[in-house]
């Protein structure tokens, strides 16, 4: 894939690491002169010196052709225009815009841009939906946010022990997906009766996220 | 608009121009709302403004909402940053459905094409540059008469 990043900073080197890596095209857009000398030196990127929300230099840097353009400026404003140059503009069939205030992720949709993700958002439902639960390894958004699919070990203590999955009343929309006892997996069925130490893919909704986890550990808090 | 009709007026940015428009709308009669970043920037309205000034960044929402966009029926996007004007007017038009909606764009390429798009620019370079060019061609062609 040809991808086109504009943006600077940490993120964007290791970014650009990660896609050299796999193989992919990469080409950089940078407004700071020294930055440019930086990334130039230590990866395998063309890296181009401009501001990539000018028509100009987003075709000097190959939109024609990218496959992807990604927008991840510190500054919203700059990355809505380089998507929507990208798109309308270039023709470029996947754009991706970084958003730093949560409330332009609704905007950024409203206003065409189809990926635009917020760290902040991302991080802070992240925090909110592990703390307090230790046991609780893995969780993966998935379909854009609308999916979390969890891993959580089982304690002595979880009120959904010893009982067969059948009469555990989870909330709707949320399920039990697999098991995991002793290393083995284990697809549950109605008569599965959970035990302590089983590790169980819970699959939920952002909405009964925080209750299913409650329903499986016990914790009241 | 008709003359004497009383509007809403929301103009981002108070600098050179924002406080210009600013002044000369709200000596006019008009209800104006100015919002900047820098509260210092305020310090550009006349004596005579009577409107009123919101400090904050109107690339987020909960500024425009503050100032009421969704009651403005004029939004003019005059900071000195293209993409600000353009996020702004594009905010305005499409999310709080602002009656007429104009932003300010230095680069003459980006003015082209959000034009394009539907949103009404006004590029002070090509504007300036135009004129320049007729003067040029003007006193070439008194210059031509004489070869």
């Amino acid at each position: 894939m040809d991808i086109l990043i504009v943006g600077g900073g940490k993120t964007v080197y290791f970014l650009c690491r990660t896609f050299l890596s796999k193989g992919h095209k990469v080409t950089l857009i940078n407004r700071d002169l020294d930055e440019c000398t930086w990334l130039a030196r230590r990866l395998k990127a063309i890296v181009v010196y401009g501001d990539g929300s000018d028509p100009q230099i987003l075709e000097e840097a190959g939109a024609y052709t990218a496959n992807a353009v990604l927008a991840v400026t510190p500054n919203d404003q700059d990355n809505l225009v380089i998507c929507q140059l990208a798109n309308l503009r270039f023709r470029v069939p996947r754009t991706l815009a970084l958003v730093n205030d949560p409330d332009n992720e609704e905007v950024f949709k409203q206003l065409g841009i189809t990926a635009a993700f917020s760290t902040t958002r991302v991080l802070a439902s992240l925090i909110e939906q592990r703390a307090g639960f230790e046991d609780i390894t893995n969780l993966i958004p998935a379909a854009e946010g609308k999916v979390n699919i969890t891993e959580i070990e089982l304690k002595e203590t979880s009120p959904i022990i010893g009982k067969p999955l059948r009469d555990i009343a989870l909330p709707e929309n949320s399920l039990v997906a697999s098991i995991l006892r002793n290393g083995q997996p284990i697809v549950p069925r109605g008569a599965t009766v959970l035990q302590a130490g089983d590790r169980i893919i819970v699959t939920t909704l952002p909405e009964n996220h925080g209750q299913v986890l409650r329903m499986i550990t016990g914790d009241t808090e | 608009m008709s003359p004497g009709q009383r509007l809403y007026i929301i103009i981002v940015g108070c600098g050179r121009l924002g406080s210009y428009l600013a002044n000369r709308l709200s000596r006019d009669g008009h209800s104006v709302v100015v919002i900047d970043i820098d509260e210092s920037a305020f310090d550009a309205l006349s004596a005579e403004y009577s409107g009123f000034r919101v400090e904050g960044d109107a690339t987020e929402f909960a500024v425009l909402e503050q100032a009421k966009t969704d009651e403005a029926d004029l939004v003019i996007a005059t900071t000195r940053e293209d993409n600000i004007n353009l996020m702004v007017a594009q905010i305005a038009k499409k999310l709080f459905h602002v009656p007429r909606v104009m932003a300010r764009v230095f680069e003459p390429k980006r003015e082209e094409i959000y034009r394009d798009f539907g949103i009404e620019a006004v590029c002070p370079t090509s504007i300036s540059g135009d004129i320049f060019l007729r003067w040029i061609e003007g006193s070439s062609a008194m210059d031509g008469k004489g070869s």
